[in-house]
């Protein structure tokens, strides 16, 4: 399963970064919940698959007995998945704030810290250029 | 030492309280310190003449093996005494120099700091340590050049005198790095006691360059001399200092440490002496053309720093001695000609030699000391700097050959000396009073005390009236003894018999006063060669610094090009190429050996995040885009809960049900997908090829991983530790809030940011007005 | 919010239900799979349903508190659980060390059993929850 695994999460991944390198943000933002999806494919992957078994001590054992599901990949996952949905709320609303002031969701025209007009030249010679005023 | 140097750091930061609480005679306090200093030094002068190395070391970095060590020899006490001694009547002077300045303080501060700078500089073995001290001083003597910040050419030089010496600084951390590799340690006393022969070494050559420009760049020898009269911008107790005893000696201490080490081959020998001699040569030259009296003193340090290099690459007995006489001769007597230039300034109003005759009447005392040291710089008998050219020659007599080229080179430069002697005091003391000679005065006693002290220690030193077995023959003694590496006697004297080298003392002379009294037609003829040449280092530099300038802005154009899909291009190109190259190269391509079990149930997962994969890429609408999406996290929930993880399957459909509900609440209000947004074909073809590799190197990397056996230690010990120490049957809620719950507090901090992060982006608007919830808003 | 009868009715029924699961589900977390996430997650998810079927108004009167003191209180629970082992018998061990309080029957059978870990697992709950349920509210509030 694991190598089956291994190619899906690699589809899942060019998916993804397909939709990263979009112009229209809110394509970025699926591409950004695929990869977070794959990155955790990839935890439980990495740390072997076993079918069923939960890390669960039984009522009468005291320890975790062979053969079980590996609980630390899955406890790294737990956190992330969680993270993961805070990070991906964070930036859809970014997105959504910064299309209401910028009246765009293409990146290509998202352009105040940038702008088109390369800046004056830096200060001549010998002169420490002058910090530019913040735009 | 340590505490020698902490103590000059200390008294750094504390002096612009001093001078605030004690404005009219701060100065006199502030020089306690160093004053004392030197006095702690100066019973070193009997141990360390008799041959005596004393040190210290504290651990600093003890993870890198950097240490604070400290070494005090023959070599570093002359420089610590000519340091803290000179830098005391520094301090004095600027007090009186620099009275009622608004920023006397700081300046205090940086003047003060850099003396600390620069004896750690010259007490430090170990060579990281070294280093640091090297660029303090850099950063220091930045501060103080530029110190009239107001001044636009002040400013130019200080940033020229920075970069300049942090270039070399940069190459000199890198050369002291290979030889630290070279030798196998990295305090100096180590590399000479490890007995490895680095001039055999392989890397002796690249150690050699990247030293030699460090050592360059802070000496200012040709073609780096250029921001060494520029540096002349800064206010003259800082001239004073930097060229006495400071700053430019840095570099020359540094060659003068390297000798035992790195000396003595013929590479050293040729590029020393002929860098030194061309150095002299032009700073003694240029000293004649110049009008400016500190301009002229500084081409005269240029020529004395020429001097010094090629008498350390000379390597001779006689210049080893000569380095250790002509280094003290030299601090003390330009310690006093700049401070009586300043004088003068101070005194009249002007530097310029063309406007001044006649002071003597109104400036007596600053006369008199300038007249002393003059005649030491002149290299006339019975000054010390008589004696130091004496023992220049018998140096480079013994060098045979190339030791007769140089001694060509060294007549002319040593009797330019004489010609600037004369242009210092000569015509600006006798004749007429000028306009600008009327109203001159003298000025306090902080203004002429240091000129005293050092003028007339050069002379003392001169007639043998100053011990000779403790400051005269025993210190120089051990300084050349440092230099050459094994034992080494100084014996002063100022007649020593009819030796060619008298002959061409006197040849010297002779042609020093011709070109004085014919400094008109010299100087004619110079301005001539100039024109001639076109050499112009100076204007050089501009063009560098813009060529520098409009590259960094060409590359930034072409890199920065304030697309956000471009800077991920270059990101994942990046990485694929990064991840994929290791992977080549490592031979890191590995299959599994054995097939791994598969479950019909895990494969149909399996095939339904490919297809939600799929159809989320190829989506023509939010919706369809959302719901294909929907499938892969659905699926993925499943996997989670068929292989073992009920939890994270939990997790996952939580999560899966929240995503799309607050997506769904924004995308009411964002414009829907539309057609050609995803850019051109090309531009699609390319971004294909890009997430295609990115996949396949993904993809190898896995299969990489998995046909490597797992590593269980870690699992085994919760399995085993989740009941009995843990109290807790769910193995995975036992680390999260047990085991790993530091790690798990930092990850809820970063749910609670994201959460407070929404609603400040959402409710804080900082005061602007909400720009319409429809569709277009406004145009920023 | 969506004006839903069907919504309203089964969300009013649901709600209560839903809450209750995530508590236990926050209880019994330490021996069977659930803890302070996967409640806190399912409690986030009831009020965002019901903040769906009656409006961001309504669910902010019956989250009581809040979000934004809601995320504070789970940070300080968490915090405050680890604070637990400086005053531990055996001298201050490192912050977050499990203390556990333990009750044993007669025959030495383990009873009832409570530690800073549970405590711990109680703000993480109350973080998810709050930093969850800031998000949906404010942009709920956005229509």
């Amino acid at each position: 399963m694991e190598i089956v695994m291994a190619f899906v999460i690699g589809i899942m991944v060019a998916g993804s970064v397909y939709l990263l390198l979009s112009r229209n943000l809110l394509r970025v933002l699926f591409g950004v919940i695929l990869l977070s999806n794959a990155v955790n494919l990839v935890i439980l992957t990495v740390g072997g698959l076993t079918l069923g078994l939960p890390p669960l001590i039984g009522p009468e054992a005291k320890v975790l007995e062979a053969p079980y599901s590996n609980p630390l990949p899955q406890a790294l996952i737990l956190t992330a998945i969680v993270i993961g949905f805070g990070l991906l709320s964070f930036a859809l609303v970014l997105v959504y704030r910064g299309y209401q002031e910028l009246g765009t969701l293409d990146s290509d025209r998202m352009r105040v810290a940038e702008p088109c007009d390369p800046a004056e030249m830096p200060a001549p010679v010998g002169e420490p250029a002058k910090t530019r005023e913040a735009a | 030492m340590l505490t020698a140097v902490l103590a000059i750091f200390v008294l750094a930061a504390l002096a612009p309280t001093v001078h605030r609480m004690t404005p009219s005679f701060s100065h006199w306090l502030l020089a306690l310190v160093p004053a004392a200093i030197t006095v702690w030094f100066a019973t070193f002068l009997g141990p360390v003449g008799a041959g005596e190395v004393v040190t210290q070391s504290i651990p600093w970095i003890p993870t890198l093996g950097v240490e604070l060590a400290f070494r005090l020899d023959g070599l570093s006490l002359l420089f610590a005494l000519l340091i803290t001694g000179i830098g005391t009547f520094i301090v004095i002077y600027s007090g009186g120099y620099l009275h009622g300045h608004e920023h006397q303080g700081r300046f205090y501060l940086f003047i003060i700091a850099f003396m600390g700078a620069m004896l750690g500089l010259v007490l430090a073995d170990d060579i990281i340590t070294l280093f640091v001290f090297w660029e303090l001083t850099s950063i220091t003597s930045f501060l103080l050049i530029g110190f009239n910040h107001e001044d636009a050419s002040s400013r130019r030089s200080a940033v020229q005198a920075l970069l300049v010496t942090a270039f070399g600084g940069l190459a000199l951390l890198a050369g002291l790095v290979l030889l630290g590799i070279a030798a196998g340690s990295f305090t100096l006393s180590g590399i000479e006691a490890s007995g490895i022969d680095i001039r055999a070494h392989a890397l002796y050559l690249p150690i050699l360059v990247l030293i030699l420009l460090g050592a360059f760049t802070k000496s200012a020898q040709v073609p780096f001399h250029f921001w060494l009269p520029n540096a002349m911008d800064a206010p003259t107790p800082v001239s004073a200092y930097l060229h006495s005893a400071t700053m430019v000696k840095a570099g020359v201490y540094l060659l003068a440490r390297m000798n035992p080490t790195l000396g003595a081959t013929e590479v050293w020998t040729i590029t020393l002496a002929a860098f030194g001699t061309v150095t002299a040569l032009w700073g003694g030259l240029m000293a004649l053309r110049s009008t400016d009296l500190k301009k002229v003193l500084a081409y005269t340090t240029l020529m004395a720093l020429g001097t010094l290099v090629m008498l350390v690459g000379l390597g001779t007995e006689y210049a080893m001695k000569a380095y250790a006489v002509f280094l003290l001769a030299h601090s003390l007597y330009k310690g006093a000609l700049f401070m009586g230039a300043g004088s003068v300034d101070h005194g009249t109003g002007t530097r310029d030699v063309r406007e001044l005759s006649g002071l003597w009447q109104k400036m007596k005392i600053t006369g008199v000391f300038i007249a002393l040291a003059a005649l030491s710089m002149a290299g006339l008998p019975p000054f010390f700097g008589f004696i130091g050219k004496e023992f220049m020659y018998e140096g480079m007599l013994q060098a045979g050959t190339l030791g007769l080229l140089v001694v060509a080179g060294m007549v002319i430069a040593n009797a330019t000396m004489l010609g600037a002697a004369g242009l210092v005091f000569w015509k600006p003391f006798t004749g007429q009073p000028s306009e600008a000679a009327e109203h001159a005065h003298e000025g306090g006693p902080s203004l002429w005390l240091g000129p005293a002290v050092l003028a007339s220690l050069g002379l003392a030193l001169g007639l043998g009236a100053i011990p000779h077995e403790g400051l005269g023959e025993g210190l120089l003694g051990a300084v050349a003894t440092s230099l050459k590496g094994e034992a080494a006697k100084v014996d002063l004297y100022l007649w020593h018999g009819l030796t060619p080298a008298l002959g061409i003392s006197v040849v010297t002379i002779a042609l020093g006063l011709g070109m004085f009294l014919g400094l008109g037609g010299v100087k004619r003829g110079l301005d001539g060669l100039a024109r001639a040449s076109r050499v112009n280092v100076d204007a050089a530099w501009d063009h560098v610094l813009a060529g520098l300038n409009a590259v960094a802005v060409a590359v930034t154009r072409a890199t920065q090009t304030g697309k956000l899909r471009d800077y991920m291009v270059w990101t994942f190109t990046g990485i694929t190429l990064m991840l994929g190259g290791t992977l080549l190269l490592r031979d890191g391509i590995l299959l599994p050996r054995e097939m791994p079990e598969t479950s019909y149930l895990g494969i149909f997962m399996a095939a339904l995040m490919v297809v939600g994969t799929i159809g989320t890429i190829l989506a023509f609408s939010r919706l369809a885009a959302i719901v294909s999406l929907s499938v892969v996290g659905l699926s993925i929930a499943m996997f989670f809960l068929v292989y073992g993880a009920p939890d994270v399957g939990i997790t996952q459909l939580m999560v899966e049900t929240l995503t799309v509900i607050i997506i769904v609440l924004v995308l009411a209000k964002l414009p829907a997908f539309r057609k050609g947004e995803d850019g051109t074909g090309g531009e699609r073809a390319r971004n294909g090829a890009i997430a295609v590799a990115m996949g396949a190197v993904t993809t190898a990397i896995l299969l990489a991983v998995i046909a490597v056996p797992y590593e269980l230690d870690l699992t085994r010990y919760f399995a085993e530790q989740s009941y009995v120490g843990g109290y807790g049957r769910n193995v995975v809620n036992v680390i999260l809030v047990d085991f790993r719950a530091f790690d798990t507090l930092g990850e809820v901090t970063v749910v609670a940011v994201a959460g407070l992060g929404v609603l400040a982006l959402l409710k804080a608007r900082m005061g602007r007005t909400r720009t319409g919830s429809q569709a277009g808003g406004d145009q920023p | 919010m969506m004006h839903s009868l069907i919504l309203q009715t089964a969300t009013r029924m649901l709600i209560a239900l839903m809450l209750v699961f995530a508590l236990f589900i926050l209880w019994r977390g330490h021996n069977e799979p659930g803890g302070g996430f996967i409640g806190g997650l399912i409690a986030a998810v009831a009020f965002a349903l019901h903040g769906l079927a009656f409006g961001a108004k309504e669910m902010r009167k019956l989250l009581i508190a809040d979000p934004r003191t809601i995320i504070a209180a789970g940070l300080a629970t968490a915090v405050v659980s680890g604070l637990f082992a400086l005053f531990k018998d055996g001298g201050p061990l490192p912050f977050m060390t499990g203390a556990w309080y333990i009750t044993y029957t007669e025959t030495g059978e383990k009873g009832f059993a409570i530690g800073t870990p549970v405590l711990f697992d109680v703000g993480v709950f109350l973080v998810v929850v709050g930093g969850i349920v800031a998000m949906v509210q404010s942009l709920m509030e956005e229509h």
